[in-house]
């Protein structure tokens, strides 16, 4: 982590891909600054120019001349987010989301990257598959994008992807996201040969002869809706093999979307005893449990891994807490509503959350007084570092990735539509409080809310 | 009551309106003129995606009985085949302008969906492994039938309690009337935290002699290559419900249809303990009780009478 002071010696501009427009010159005057990692934590003006933050200057002195002026009082500035775990469905599935509209809806909710999950179609298994969406990311990307490459070909589980050429093409590491590593002989050669390529990998985990035919989480609720189940087991004994073989193999892991208690058990193990091992949760997994799916509302309430019982949701709040979790990821995965309008256990796995993150946690953990603000915005970043990237932050000379938010306001999700181009967002119709204004990501305006107008300096 | 979607909906009032609404039909079934016109002018769908023999016809005759235009469709040689979407299904059959939908269909939640789709009244005939409603209130209404009341009443449910959704709603409609149940099978068939629900759990017949009602479960053929039981022998051999387990006193009910010498022993079957006959028999007054409940009853959200002859009639008077 880049302790006070210490500035990162690489920019997510330099490596992940974004469309280049024209670079903010903004001042966010007498803004609420927090960046708990820099320990920043007062009344500034934001300067951003050229790119980076210019300065934070005393509460209303900032030279202001030839910028753009935000009156921010009462505003709150923090590190834009990052986001490792995004489906763009591009390419194949152009009609759920593409990478401009995508990263439309990372900017909207407030970040200044993202990387984009392997398990297209076909999926991303070839130095030039990686080219391509790299080219479209530099076309049309709001915010730096970072792709990352399948760890078998053709995510069949079994004939390791050439990863030297995939990370030569800028792959930024790999994933069967969607799908798990069944075959552990083929997981151990792929973390043997991390040495080679370099590259985290992240893992989908599940043991699919476990959770086979399931749709939801297995206990009460699924026993009274005669829906099979997808066991906490399934999750927690992958996990399990995973950091052993990672232990013995001195190599690197990422755990996906953690959703089971005996999961954060296993990292917290694992973490402690040296392992290489990052792990995330998702806002949806932090947020519900499986009561809700008592509605058997596919829309909203069904993904995977499924959302599970309340010490569960505990247990992963409290991984947060202690830095055994030490990222929020959204797996943000678009559908198109005809894969949704069916019943419960014939709809697509999958909800979006990449515009709601960071307002839903506000509203669900921070303002009942579960996690302090400064946690939530630390782990809404947390991201980056486990994929070789620079933690964003406020600290002046830095890369400008900046998030402007108002904690009062509150909204109703869904009734001005998504910058998604799909909407089974799991926050659909909830009123939340706190919104994103601004997002400036990479040092260019990524984001502005419409309704949120801009007054320029006297 | 607008839609029949689960037994959890309805309260233990609203179950006995519905089987004292049945017991009226039962006196018209004695007649020899056994339809009245009480939904004459009015039409009911009936959607059937999976097979089935008692549920189906027993709603075709209901709704004949109660003299509406009857539509039945089955997913076999339907554009269900051709790939239509159950919510395009549900579009198409609704401009007919139905009072009724009945469906039964593989998944859990379709029926609850479909009424979020189309005016008409909708009748959960089976949703996936989640619930059976109809089924449960012909069971209720046989044993009230036989024992006047459910109160106290020791009622163990045997069998593949995994995939069975008559025992959701049996069990869910037995605890309302008051009832004590129990499940029982192997433990690969009881659903993990199933006993949220209230009842009791058994991996095993000991303790069946404390039972009022012995309520067997139809065991599939398929549970065996998925690893469930190790070999139907061996599922008989501890859960098959025979004459020397069964005691005298003891009802024996089962939804059909039965595999004779898997789940029942041929005698228990035809033992005069054995409510089968009188569980299908219920099964079309029933039905008639639900259509009349959800299309013609007092209820002020019940579908206005529209079009001709369309008032609902008093029951008491034949076509």
């Amino acid at each position: 982590m880049s302790a006070q002071g210490e500035l990162p010696t690489t920019s997510l501009r330099d490596q992940l891909d974004v469309r280049s427009g024209e670079e903010a010159h903004l001042v966010l005057r007498r803004a609420t600054v927090l960046d708990p990692v820099a320990g920043i934590d007062a009344v500034h003006d934001v300067v951003v120019c050229e790119g980076k933050i210019a300065s934070l200057a005393a509460p209303g002195e900032a030279n202001t001349e030839g910028a753009e002026v935000v009156e921010a009082e009462g505003l709150h500035a923090f590190p834009a987010f990052f986001d490792p775990h995004v489906h763009l469905r591009t390419p194949g599935h152009e009609h759920k989301e593409d990478v401009e509209t995508g990263t439309r809806a990372a900017a909207a909710g407030g970040y200044c990257g993202i990387l984009a999950m392997a398990n297209t179609e076909p999926p991303v298994s070839t130095a030039a598959d990686v080219s391509a969406l790299r080219e479209q990311a530099r076309a049309g990307a709001s915010v730096p994008v970072g792709f990352l490459a399948t760890v078998t070909k053709e995510m069949a589980g079994e004939e390791l992807t050439e990863m030297v050429e995939l990370r030569e093409a800028g792959a930024l590491g790999f994933s069967d996201d969607g799908l798990p590593i069944v075959d552990a002989g083929v997981m151990r050669r792929a973390l043997q040969y991390q040495h080679l390529c370099g590259g985290n990998i992240a893992l989908h985990e599940e043991d699919p002869r476990l959770s086979m035919g399931g749709a939801m989480h297995e206990g009460p609720v699924s026993a009274v809706l005669g829906i099979a189940g997808i066991p906490s087991v399934s999750e927690s004994t992958m996990v399990a093999r995973d950091a052993a073989i990672a232990a013995h193999e001195s190599a690197r892991i990422h755990v996906q979307h953690l959703s089971a208690a005996e999961s954060v058990e296993i990292v917290r193990a694992a973490k402690a005893a040296g392992v290489q091992i990052s792990a995330e949760a998702s806002p949806h997994h932090l947020c519900l449990t499986d009561e809700e799916v008592r509605s058997l509302d596919p829309h909203r309430f069904k993904m995977n891994p499924p959302i599970r019982e309340e010490r569960d949701r505990q247990a992963l709040i409290e991984g947060l807490r202690d830095g055994s979790i030490e990222c929020i990821a959204t797996d943000h995965a678009p559908h198109q509503p005809e894969e949704k309008d069916v019943p419960f256990e014939q709809a697509a796995f999958g909800v979006t959350g990449l515009e709601t993150a960071f307002a839903a946690l506000h509203t669900e953990l921070v303002l009942p007084g579960v996690i302090d603000l400064g946690l939530l915005v630390e782990r809404m970043g947390g991201g980056a570092e486990p994929f070789g990237l620079p933690r964003p932050t406020l600290a002046p000379g830095a890369e400008a990735n900046v998030v402007l938010c108002d904690l009062g306001a509150e909204w109703t999700v869904g009734e001005e539509g998504y910058e998604s181009r799909s909407a089974n967002s799991w926050c659909a119709g909830r009123a939340l409080t706190g919104r994103v204004l601004i997002t400036v990501a990479a040092g260019q305006v990524a984001y502005r809310l419409r309704s949120f107008s801009l007054g320029v300096a006297a | 009551m607008k839609h029949l979607l689960s037994i959890e909906q309805l309260s233990r009032e609203e179950i006995e309106a519905i089987l004292d609404r049945a017991e009226s039909f039962a006196e018209v079934g004695r007649r020899d003129i056994k339809k009245v016109p009480t939904l004459r002018g009015r039409t009911v769908v009936s959607l059937f995606y999976e097979s089935s023999t008692r549920t189906s016809s027993s709603f075709d005759l209901a709704a004949k009985r109660l003299s509406a235009d009857l539509v039945s469709v089955k997913a076999a040689g339907s554009s269900v085949e051709k790939g239509e979407s159950l919510k395009d299904t549900i579009a198409t059959l609704s401009a007919y302008d139905p009072a009724a939908i009945v469906i039964r269909h593989p998944y859990a939640g379709a029926a609850q969906m479909v009424a979020g789709w189309t005016a008409a009244a909708v009748v959960n005939a089976g949703d996936g492994k989640h619930e059976h409603p109809s089924q449960a209130l012909l069971d209720v209404y046989t044993l009230r039938r036989r024992l006047g009341s459910l109160e106290g009443v020791r009622i163990w449910i045997v069998g593949d309690v995994l995939h069975s959704r008559v025992a959701r709603s049996n069990l869910i409609a037995f605890a309302k009337m008051g009832a004590e149940v129990t499940l029982c099978g192997p433990p690969t068939l009881i659903p993990r935290g199933i006993g949220a629900l209230g009842c009791n759990v058994s991996y095993s017949l000991d303790g069946i002699e404390e039972a009022d009602v012995v309520y067997a479960l139809r065991m599939q053929k398929e549970r065996m290559s998925e690893s469930f039981v190790p070999s139907l022998r061996e599922y008989a051999a501890n859960f098959q419900i025979d004459s020397r387990r069964l005691h005298p006193r003891q009802l024996l009910m089962h939804p059909g249809p039965v595999n004779r010498g898997v789940e029942l022993s041929g005698e228990a079957i035809d033992s005069p303990q054995s409510l089968i006959a009188e569980q299908v028999a219920a099964g079309l007054v029933v039905r008639m009780a639900i259509l009349y409940e959800l299309l013609a009853g007092g209820d002020a959200s019940a579908p206005s009478a529209e079009g001709e002859g369309s008032r609902p009639t008093p029951i008491g008077t034949p076509a």
